[in-house]
């Protein structure tokens, strides 16, 4: 089954439940090899999401969902994580446009824009330890799961499995871009934070799919 | 000699600016060294978070954008880390239209800014502007004579400077302004008469000759005019 925008703003209370459950440890990761801030900033920011989701219309589509989280991330995250998450959601809202319902293809088409979006905005390959790696894997597990002829909540659950796994696989890298990356090969050893956000919206997005299956039976 | 119009329309606004900087008091200072040099030109400040800490703030680039483009365009310049990013994911933001108009510009902050407060002063286009702003980080090279070609007649006067402060800050943009409104190449000391940051560089105080000169015999009325200039003490008696 398809998903629609119920989907899209049950991913962002979700994103808002995970980021808040896990805002300590996202800082602790973030004091070992950044400025320690990358928690408080996503949850202010995913706070003022969920506030916002009330002056979202009935008629509202995926992508004026993304669009507003879009926009109240960058206002309020802040440092690199703010522009860049904000970056991935407007792409994601652009790849959404004009959709009601989004089958598999188009939700790894929205994945793949919000990785090329963070891409284009913070110029990291896959390797210099950082959110890339874990959209890289997720975008391409997606893909693959989408061509095997998946549903949408099982392209999302490969694209959440990769994006841990890839989050994980960040820790014996040394970081070549952000702050982190001042530290050399003293950043080795640690899993890199903005990875470990993007595995748990991933997640999210995975769980708000499953549990829009599970409602309508399928 | 003199240039009809150094902006292609001479009724044209000028071209803004918007300093992005983590710190406000930075973004502040920077407005406030500026404004010396360009009276004229929309200056914006978007440093500090919204709630005035350390960090850049989306809704004050964006509406820095938005003030500083009165159509002709505008530069925006930035420091550290994540500005750029803030920089660039505020231009995404806005409409075609005005994206075309607005560049996110790689120069260092305090030197760039400067020079392209006094591009924007001067009437350039917002090429120009941006070019001033990039030209910054060549820092003292900037400007340098080409070899003298000693088969050209060469025109140049050498003059006195008298007022306080010397070719620094308000004389020196009012000197590279003037040598902008001709189209001649003209060189004090060897460097660029149209480069504030070269002219700057030379380090000219009170007492100080300089030399104003150029290969090109009909800058005559270029080097005369910024040579009375000088010697006019830059109205500072």
């Amino acid at each position: 089954m398809d998903v629609d925008s119920n989907w899209a703003t049950d991913w962002v209370r979700r994103s808002a439940d995970a980021v808040a459950a896990h805002k300590a440890d996202l800082a602790a990761l973030d004091r070992a090899i950044g400025d320690g801030d990358h928690g408080e900033n996503l949850d202010r920011g995913y706070r003022a999401a969920l506030a916002a989701l009330d002056g979202l219309g009935d008629d509202a589509t995926p992508a004026d969902a993304l669009m507003l989280v879009a926009t109240t991330l960058i206002s309020n995250v802040g440092g690199a994580a703010g522009p860049l998450y904000g970056t991935a959601f407007l792409k994601a809202s652009g790849a959404a446009q004009g959709l009601d319902e989004l089958g598999p293809s188009d939700v790894v088409a929205i994945l793949t824009a919000a990785r090329d979006g963070i891409v284009l905005r913070g110029k990291a390959e896959p390797g210099d330890k950082t959110m890339v790696d874990a959209w890289t894997p997720a975008v391409e597990a997606a893909s693959a799961a989408a061509a095997a002829g998946s549903d949408v909540r099982a392209v999302l659950e490969a694209a959440a499995g990769a994006a841990e796994r890839g989050a994980v696989d960040t820790e014996p890298l040394v970081a070549r871009k952000g702050r982190a990356s001042y530290l050399g090969e003293r950043s080795a050893g640690h899993r890199d934070p903005g990875a470990e956000s993007t595995a748990l919206l991933l997640r999210a997005a995975a769980e708000a799919a499953a549990d829009a299956a599970e409602r309508r039976g399928s | 000699m003199r240039r009809s119009a150094v902006a292609a329309d001479p009724n044209a606004p000028r071209v803004g600016l918007v300093f992005v900087s983590h710190s406000a008091a930075i973004a502040d200072g920077l407005v406030e060294l500026a404004r010396q040099m360009a009276e004229d030109v929309v200056l914006v400040a978007a440093g500090g978070t919204d709630d005035g800490g350390i960090g850049t703030s989306f809704a004050k680039v964006s509406e820095g954008i938005a003030r500083a483009d009165a159509g002709s365009g505008a530069a925006v310049l930035f420091d550290l880390g994540s500005a750029v990013l803030t920089a660039e994911t505020a231009l995404d933001f806005v409409d075609d239209d005005q994206r075309a108009r607005v560049r996110v510009v790689d120069a260092p902050l305090v030197e760039g800014g400067v020079a392209a407060a006094v591009a924007a002063q001067t009437g350039g286009t917002l090429d120009e502007v941006v070019a001033a702003a990039s030209g910054a980080s060549r820092g003292e090279a900037a400007g340098e004579t080409p070899p003298a070609d000693p088969g050209r007649p060469r025109y140049e006067r050498t003059v006195t400077l008298r007022n306080e402060a010397g070719l620094h800050a308000r004389p020196a943009a009012e000197f590279v302004r003037l040598a902008s409104t001709f189209d001649a190449h003209v060189f004090v000391d060897g460097k660029d008469a149209k480069s504030l940051l070269a002219i700057m560089s030379l380090g000219a105080v009170r007492g100080d000759a300089v030399t104003i000169s150029s290969d090109d015999t009909r800058a005559r009325s270029a080097v005369d005019a910024l040579a009375e200039l000088v010697e006019s003490g830059f109205g500072e008696g």
